[in-house]
């Protein structure tokens, strides 16, 4: 068979990559390799992953917030962890989640509103991986419009008392501290909530036909007794735990690369070694039509994710952009992870193949940070003005 | 304690590797290049007694200008720096050639220990620790599984066909290693970007005393004359057990010198 392009390869879009990215996506390539892919297809069906061990061998090599300096963290720009996103999130989705929540979501929340006492006493340990975090925003009762959030923070004394509840937390029931936000007399605050302090209890969410490697749960919080220092006091109103998700989202913008790119490779190799009629499945033209499809679909993603991350790196990134970039990328990884699917006939449904795995992860995806519909209005009111959310 | 590993960067073997028609040397810009496997446990097990002992790494590397890509993916494991000796009257260097100028290099520099893979994937040849230890007059002991070191005393454990033998020598001395001795680690994000700021000292012939007709492929004192690419692979011999299938599989397998 004639030489074929990787499905990435096709705009030689590495070019545009530093010899550093390149050095470090290699590294996060091969990490994923040898330390999930062998088990995936394992832990996903059983519904488990051993979150810890792997937070550990993700630390050390400083993959765990790894875009933040000081306190352990490496420092990396922007486009090196979307490149590790990417990377992560062709093993898994779960995987990736595992990460994003860790650096991108309660890491860069202590980093950014965290006093110097509470960097100091977290991000080390949890940079690491020796110490697991998680982010509390989503309610039960309240997912997309969190500003009507029920979880209240009152004073007593100088002590803070929280009550309520959070909903699809991942990582909390293996968690050791919760960056939980709550509603107090000075508007949205975030908090500090170790997973064993008393009141506090986290409950695993089972039966999950997504994400089924990544761990979710829920935390009751019945009156929980807090030390005054449990405050983040950089953090004061919404805009707080949006500027986290915007953070969290440029991951995803990569990560669901990851997945897409995962499908087609495996969907070409398939096709290319399928025979119906005589012929390899990949010599008929509107399995050719679908590959190319996706490839152009990919590559251009691909572009959009880089000029995020570039935009991130010299500061000029603003919440609408990471909009689109989680509204395209997410929908047309799903289209890309369907479309795979089909090429692989009753195969594609197999857990033998990444492929169903990828599909049925990216519908979490499609859904947390921000669902589509939500992106889309954040791009419908920034082009007229107007917002069109209530 | 002061430990230099001998780095090299080689084709990938896990692709189809070719000579070069002109010249019959290995045909470097078709293939993608790499750190030579074995050298990566090296340089794992240099940084490990220099953890443990207190001490320094140097990479030392012979090779082309664009090996200082493996040296610096080498450094972003962790060594302090590297030395790389490049000069266009390298090319097609002998096994020979190559001790004498690596002898040369590493007789700039200060050390103990030297580490290295017991072989290179290209050339195969297993015998440079030797010639190394020769020129420099200090022990050599090849094809570790396990290195300790205290005081001057350094410890092997040489893994042999059999099993393995214990080996002891005064350092300074040259070990080289096989992939049994550890599990390398991953190169670290924060050591990756720090990699381009470790200092690089670079060699020519001249800066060794070394003269470009001691080396070459005008000077190699053995040469390609002919090359063919491997035959296509046989099909598989199938043995039909009828009562001896047992004593054939196992004839066989000696054969091969599987077992
Ligand atoms: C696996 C998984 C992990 C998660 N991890 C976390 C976590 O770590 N931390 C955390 O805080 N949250 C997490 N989430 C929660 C996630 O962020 C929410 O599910 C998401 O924000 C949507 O909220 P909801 O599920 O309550 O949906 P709802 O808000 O109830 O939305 C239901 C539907 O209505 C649509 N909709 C809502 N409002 C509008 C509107 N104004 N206009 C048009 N359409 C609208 C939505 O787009 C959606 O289609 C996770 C979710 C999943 C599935």
């Amino acid at each position: 068979m004639a030489d074929r392009l990787a499905p990435l390869g096709l705009l030689g879009a590495d070019a545009l990559l530093s010899d550093e990215e390149r050095a470090i996506r290699d590294v996060a390539r091969r990490i994923a390799d040898e330390k999930v892919r062998p088990h995936i297809a394992d832990w996903f069906e059983r519904g488990t992953c051993p979150a810890r061990e792997l937070a550990k061998d993700f630390g050390a090599v400083g993959l765990l917030g790894m875009h933040l300096t000081g306190y352990g963290c490496a420092g990396a720009s922007a486009v090196a962890y979307g490149l590790t996103c990417m990377e992560l999130e062709a093993a898994d989705s779960g995987v990736r989640s595992l990460v994003s929540v860790q650096g991108a979501l309660a890491m860069y929340a202590i980093w950014r509103y965290g006093s110097e006492e509470q960097k100091s006493s977290w991000l080390p340990g949890m940079a690491r991986g020796e110490l697991i975090g998680c982010f509390g925003l989503t309610e039960p009762d309240h997912g997309s419009d969190p500003a009507s959030m029920a979880t209240r923070a009152r004073r007593d004394g100088e002590d803070w008392v929280l009550h309520g509840a959070k909903m699809w937390i991942t990582n909390a029931p293996i968690a050791d501290v919760s960056v939980i936000w709550a509603r107090s007399d000075a508007g949205v605050q975030g908090f500090l909530v170790p997973l064993d302090t008393p009141g506090v209890t986290a409950n695993e969410i089972t039966r999950k036909l997504s994400l089924r490697a990544s761990v979710t749960g829920e935390i009751v919080l019945d009156d929980v007794r807090l030390p005054a220092d449990a405050v983040l006091p950089g953090a004061r109103g919404l805009k707080a735990p949006l500027s986290c998700l915007t953070e969290a989202r440029l991951g995803i913008v990569w990560g669901a690369l990851g997945s897409a790119r995962d499908c087609l490779e495996t969907a070409v190799d398939y096709a290319c070694e399928r025979e119906q009629f005589g012929r390899p499945v990949a010599a008929f033209q509107l399995t050719q039509a679908k590959l190319a499809d996706m490839a152009v679909e990919l590559n251009k993603g691909f572009l959009l994710a880089l000029h995020l991350s570039r935009a991130a790196d010299t500061g000029t990134l603003r919440p609408e952009m990471v909009s689109v970039g989680k509204l395209n990328n997410v929908r047309e990884a799903l289209a890309i992870a369907r479309t795979c699917r089909t090429i692989l006939g009753a195969n594609g449904i197999s857990g033998e193949y990444p492929i169903m795995r990828h599909a049925m992860n990216l519908e979490s995806v499609l859904t947390y940070e921000g669902t589509s519909e939500i992106h889309t209005l954040v791009l419908g009111q920034a082009l007229t003005g107007i917002s069109a959310f209530t | 304690m002061k430990i230099v590993v001998l780095v090299k960067q080689v084709p990938d073997s896990g692709e189809e590797r070719t000579l070069r028609a002109d010249d019959k040397t290995v045909d470097r810009d078709a293939a993608t290049k790499r750190m030579n496997e074995l050298d990566e446990h090296a340089i794992e097990e240099a940084l490990k007694l220099a953890e443990a002992n207190g001490g320094e790494v140097t990479l030392l590397t012979m090779g082309p200008g664009d090996a200082t890509d493996t040296i610096r993916k080498a450094l972003s494991m962790g060594p302090d720096k590297a030395v790389h000796v490049s000069d266009d009257a390298l090319h097609g260097s002998c096994a020979i050639a190559t001790s004498k100028v690596l002898a040369a290099a590493l007789g700039k520099l200060e050390w103990d220990l030297v580490l290295c893979g017991a072989e290179s994937t290209d050339g195969g040849v297993q015998a440079l620790p030797h010639m190394l230890a020769e020129r420099l007059g200090v022990g050599a002991v090849t094809g570790a599984r396990k290195v300790t070191v205290e005081g001057a005393t350094v410890t092997v454990e040489r893994q042999t066909d059999e099993g393995y033998e214990v080996l002891q020598t005064e350092g300074p001395a040259i070990v080289s290693v096989w992939d049994t001795i550890n599990e390398p680690r991953y190169p670290s994000f924060k050591l990756i970007m720090a990699a381009k700021k470790k200092p690089v000292e670079s060699f020519a012939l001249a800066d060794l005393g070394v003269s470009a007709d001691e080396v070459g492929l005008a000077n190699a004192t053995s040469q390609v004359l002919e090359f063919a690419p491997k035959p296509p692979r046989q099909a598989g011999v199938k043995i039909t057990d009828e009562g001896e299938g047992g004593a054939k599989l196992v004839e066989y397998l000696a054969s091969e010198k599987f077992v």
